[in-house]
């Protein structure tokens, strides 16, 4: 029989129902990974194993009793900035080290309703800033394809844990890319949705005007099954739409299974297939666009011309939300709390110099400024209205195609360390960004590797396996079941995403 | 000191208020927790009010509802499209560590409202504008050993703050302002206006200039929760606002506090500490969009308003401007005189109002009880006055019946009258027999009268009333006793 953890979710569904399996055998399986291979990935920060087993039986039970639904007993990793009742939830940062919450996030809870079981709660970059998981209280999450590498930000964790097979899959967050581009440099497929189409209740805010939920999978078809879970309106989210969710599962049917694409238009982006650009990732992208061609798919050129904008706009709209969402870690109420403040203002001072990682600090003192009066309307409202444009760009280009297509990230993962300029960091957010400011759905999938980044970095080949590459789909609003059905099609005529970290590569130190 | 403008030492008074009024609903403005008073410190604190990492706030509606109907009762501007934006500061008791207020776009634009003052006129006060916020939470500074206790059962109370136009001349004018605010607010049905509770504080910007001069620079009084603090505290700070600048100072722009134990106002911060609040809208919660539709809705059900229901009054039931003011103080008083009117008899109008003005408020004074808790209903006392009106009984012996009314026992006056036997007596036959029963009886007075002593005569009705135990009709008594006597 095949390893469990190679299972998708539609097989482990199917071994579950089929009595192959217990959930408490699943669980136990991945608890047993994880305990054995995470320490050399810390792709984890919590892992609760009582509660997962707990969880795990009370899922078979209700087998037993004939209640169980599709995703009943299916282990699941929740980013760790998604609130767990009772376990600790610290966004990654020292700040919230000691606080447990008191309640679930919409989410979370909805992943309970639906019966999968948490392994526990993922790294990534402290309060979700961050683009490499290497801005984590508890030190960066390590690329399975080769862990010299950034496995990518701000779901690092996430990306690592499914990659690795310590997760089928996993709750993540983008606010910039954060769910795509660790997507894309770990060899998986991760749906950002419409913003609005998953609550964001419960959900440590970073820019909450860009914050959204998702998952982070091995293919589209996994994608499709978390994303049934997460999506929905929630009262308790003002900002969250009460469109319907569609049958993401049942949106990958096709009745044409030779030209599944058949009349899909590919808009491809000048401004995203130019400069700066690493000719690996792009042929790799070139040849996926090749594949979809084959499936009926036709290309045509756009124009997005306002995408140099996207990132001076949004590391001006994300640190000003996020100045002010932070400010309630003030050491008054939860998280942390210097050692003997002698009166408020060391209170404030110290419970937040030494609670906050430096890039946090960096967002929150950027945010502050575009905020402060004299500069409002300079730096935050004008950034503002270029987000509007950005919005009226993409808007426009799908009056001529049907989704958008280009690279997930510039290049493959980088080396750890690599990026210590925080604006060489933030370049690397170029074409996901611009989602975000227009809150369309996006989607990332793998379409191959660089294999020759060795000899464009100069470094020693032994150690020095490929990299995965993703390509983004950016479709329009509420365009999920598109999107998916999209790459779903494309992983019917691709391995991509079937290639296993641990499996095709001798990674230092870690084996499966 | 009269309520129209007037010059101190040949200076003009600049006053403009911003009250904050607590909006009277069942749960806070973002969050289903209960907005009760008093509780026990932090029982009515949820996730949201606590600001816990990941909770969200939720408009309450019936906020926005409260707001309409305020806006509707000053004739303003309703914002079709209120945002909400984030005010940022730091302190213990705002727990998110920002304010959600309305900052470019509120609930509620340009209205007015119109006061009157102590000599009976009336002036027009401009309002700039009225915004919905949350309240912050209570910082306790007392018994806990030198650290500071939060209680954040009142974060997240809703408050509706109504921005004055810098249109009042003088204290007086200040103080009928805020009384008239106070009258609307709680006749709207939108408040509870209690200002021990700090349901209705009151922030005074005061300023004073030579006439004609451009505004001088203003102060601002924090936090007054009475209407004589307001009236002390403005008349203090005028005070040393004269004599600064009369030293040859400059007046700055500042905070102050009123202190009401050494009736001074003191320097809280100035503009230059003051607060970059660093003002955006809320990303976490949407435009509140306003239809014509739900404006009528509200408009429809809006209560006659002060004002107009005052000049009624006045015209309809022919009442002195001074008693159409004091019954329509409240909703609830001009409610109870109409209801006690229409038992009464429209011909009843000012009786009606003495009552209610005069017997009622003062018992209700003396019991220490509101209005709402008053032993006596409208239809009793309207019964009361109609039966005094019909010569049912005496103003004297009504005096009676309304005191038995005050103990509570619900009895019409009709029942009282008859179970304690209290009906006037008319009966020409009935009444002569005891007028002869007293003349009979006081040789001496009748005598004296007889010589032309008109006092002798008032001895005697004394008597007679005695001898009926009041009910003889005092008409009929002076009536007949002179014919008798005079036979």
């Amino acid at each position: 029989m095949t390893e469990l953890h190679h299972l998708s979710i539609r097989e482990l569904s199917q071994g579950l129902t089929a009595k192959q399996f217990s959930s408490v055998e699943l669980t136990q399986h991945y608890l047993t990974r994880i305990d054995r291979i995470d320490q050399s990935l810390n792709s984890y920060i919590t892992v609760t194993h009582d509660l997962a087993l707990a969880q795990a039986q009370a899922a078979d039970q209700l087998r037993a009793a004939g209640q169980a639904g599709v995703l009943s007993g299916i282990p699941i990793a929740h980013k760790d900035i998604f609130c767990t009742t009772g376990v600790r939830t610290s966004a990654g940062s020292k700040m919230l080290d000691n606080f447990i919450s008191p309640y679930n996030a919409t989410v979370v809870a909805q992943c309970l309703d639906a019966g999968l079981v948490m392994l526990g709660k993922t790294n990534m970059d402290e309060f979700a800033m961050g683009s490499s998981n290497e801005n984590s209280y508890y030190g960066a999450a390590l690329n399975p394809w080769n862990t010299s590498r950034v496995p990518g930000g701000s779901s690092g964790g996430s990306a690592v844990a499914v990659a690795a097979d310590l997760a089928p899959f996993a709750t993540a967050t983008d606010t910039g890319g954060s769910i795509r581009q660790p997507a894309a440099f770990c060899g998986l497929t991760g749906l950002k949705p419409t913003y609005g189409r998953v609550s964001r209740f419960g959900m440590i805010a970073y820019a909450s005007s860009l914050d959204q939920g998702g998952p982070i999978a091995r293919s589209a078809e996994d994608c499709a099954y978390l994303l049934q879970a997460m999506a929905g309106h929630d009262a308790k989210d003002s900002t969250s739409v009460s469109q319907p969710v569609e049958d993401y599962l049942a949106a990958l049917q096709t009745s044409n299974p030779d030209k599944p694409l058949q009349g899909l238009r590919i808009g491809l982006p000048r401004q995203y297939l130019a400069d700066g650009l690493d000719p690996d990732v792009k042929a790799r992208v070139e040849d996926a666009l090749k594949v979809m061609e084959s499936l009926g798919a036709t290309l045509v050129w756009i124009d997005l011309t306002t995408t140099d904008a996207a990132i001076p706009a949004y590391y001006l709209i994300a640190p000003a939300e996020a100045s002010s969402n932070l400010s309630r870690y003030d050491g008054v109420r939860f998280g942390y709390r210097c050692d003997a403040p002698k009166d408020l203002m060391d209170l404030y001072t110290r419970s937040r110099t030494e609670g906050f990682g430096e890039e946090v600090q960096r967002r929150i003192l950027i945010g502050t400024y575009a905020l402060s009066a004299g500069y409002y309307d300079a730096y935050y409202v004008k950034a503002q209205k270029i987000r509007r444009l950005i919005q009226n760009d993409f808007l426009e280009a799908f009056e001529q195609c049907d989704v958008i297509a280009g690279p997930t990230a510039p290049t493959a993962a980088y080396a750890l360390g690599a990026k210590k300029d925080p604006v060489a960091m933030y370049l690397g957010d170029i074409y996901t960004i611009a989602v975000n400011l227009a809150g369309l759905p996006a989607i990332s999938a793998p379409v191959g590797f660089d294999t020759s980044y060795h000899d464009k970095e100069g470094i020693d080949h032994d150690h020095c396996p490929p990299l995965p590459v993703g390509l983004q789909l950016i479709g329009p609003y509420w365009s999920e079941a598109r999107l998916l059905s999209v790459i779903y099609h494309y992983q019917q005529h691709s391995d991509w995403h079937k290639a296993r970290a641990l499996e095709t590569t001798a990674t230092q130190g870690v084996t499966a | 000191m009269s309520a129209t403008s007037q010059l101190i030492h040949g200076w003009e008074v600049v006053i403009g208020l911003e009250i904050h009024c607590q909006l009277d609903t069942q749960s806070k403005i973002f969050s289903g927790s209960a907005t009760t008073f008093g509780a026990e410190p932090n029982t009515q604190a949820s996730l949201i009010d606590l600001a816990l990492p990941g909770t969200l706030p939720v408009l309450n509606r019936e906020v926005v509802n409260k707001a309409i109907r305020f806006g509707l009762g000053i004739d303003a501007e309703i914002g079709r499209a209120s945002v909400f934006a984030r005010k940022n500061y730091f302190y213990p008791d705002l727990p998110k560590g920002y304010q959600i207020s309305q900052m470019d776009h509120p609930i509620v634009g340009k209205g007015h409202i119109d006061i009157v003052l102590e000599d009976g006129t009336s002036k027009r006060i401009g309002i700039t504008r009225a915004h919905l916020e949350e309240d912050a939470g209570k910082s306790l500074h007392e018994d806990y050993a030198g650290m500071s206790g939060i209680d954040l059962n009142r974060a997240g109370t809703p408050l509706l703050e109504i921005v004055s136009e810098p249109d009042m001349r003088s204290v007086g004018e200040a103080v009928a302002y805020v009384r008239a605010m106070h009258t609307l607010v709680r006749w709207l049905g939108i408040s509870d206006g209690n200002m021990a509770e700090g349901s209705f504080r009151c922030d005074c910007n005061v300023s004073i200039r030579k006439p004609g001069q451009p505004f001088g620079t203003r102060c601002e009084l924090k936090n007054i929760n009475s209407f004589r603090f307001i009236e002390r505290a403005i008349n203090a700070e005028i005070e040393r606002q004269i004599d600064l600048i009369e030293g040859g100072g400059k007046v700055i722009q500042q905070t102050r506090l009123y202190d009401p134990n050494k009736d001074e106002t003191r320097a809280m911060r100035s503009k230059e500490e003051a607060n970059d609040y660093r003002y955006f809208p809320d990303p976490d919660l949407l435009p509140v969009h306003v239809s014509d539709r739900e404006i009528d809705t509200i408009r429809a059900a809006l209560p006659e308003l002060p004002v107009a229901r005052k000049a009624r009054f006045e015209c309809a039931y022919a009442l002195s401007e001074y008693d159409a003011r004091i019954l329509n103080s409240s909703r609830e008083l001009a409610d109870f005189y109409e209801s006690a009117l229409t038992v009464a008899g429209a011909a009843q109008a000012k009786p009606v109002a003495n009552w209610v003005m005069g017997d009622l408020l003062g018992a209700l004074n003396k019991a220490e009880k509101e209005l709402a808790d008053s032993p006596v209903t409208p239809t009793q006392l309207g019964g009361l006055v109609a039966r005094i009106a019909d010569n049912t009984i005496s103003g004297k012996i009504a005096k009676v019946v309304f005191t038995e009314m005050m103990q509570g026992g619900g009895e019409s006056a009709d029942q009282i009258i008859e179970a304690k036997g209290l009906k006037q007596e008319t009966d020409t036959g009935a009444i002569e027999a005891i007028i002869r029963d007293v003349i009979a009886a006081n040789e001496k007075m009748v005598e004296e009268y007889r010589a032309g002593k008109e006092k002798a005569f008032n001895g005697l009705v004394g008597q007679i009333m005695k001898a009926s135990k009041g009910k003889a009709n005092p008409g009929q008594v002076n009536e007949l006793l002179k014919k008798l006597l005079d036979a």
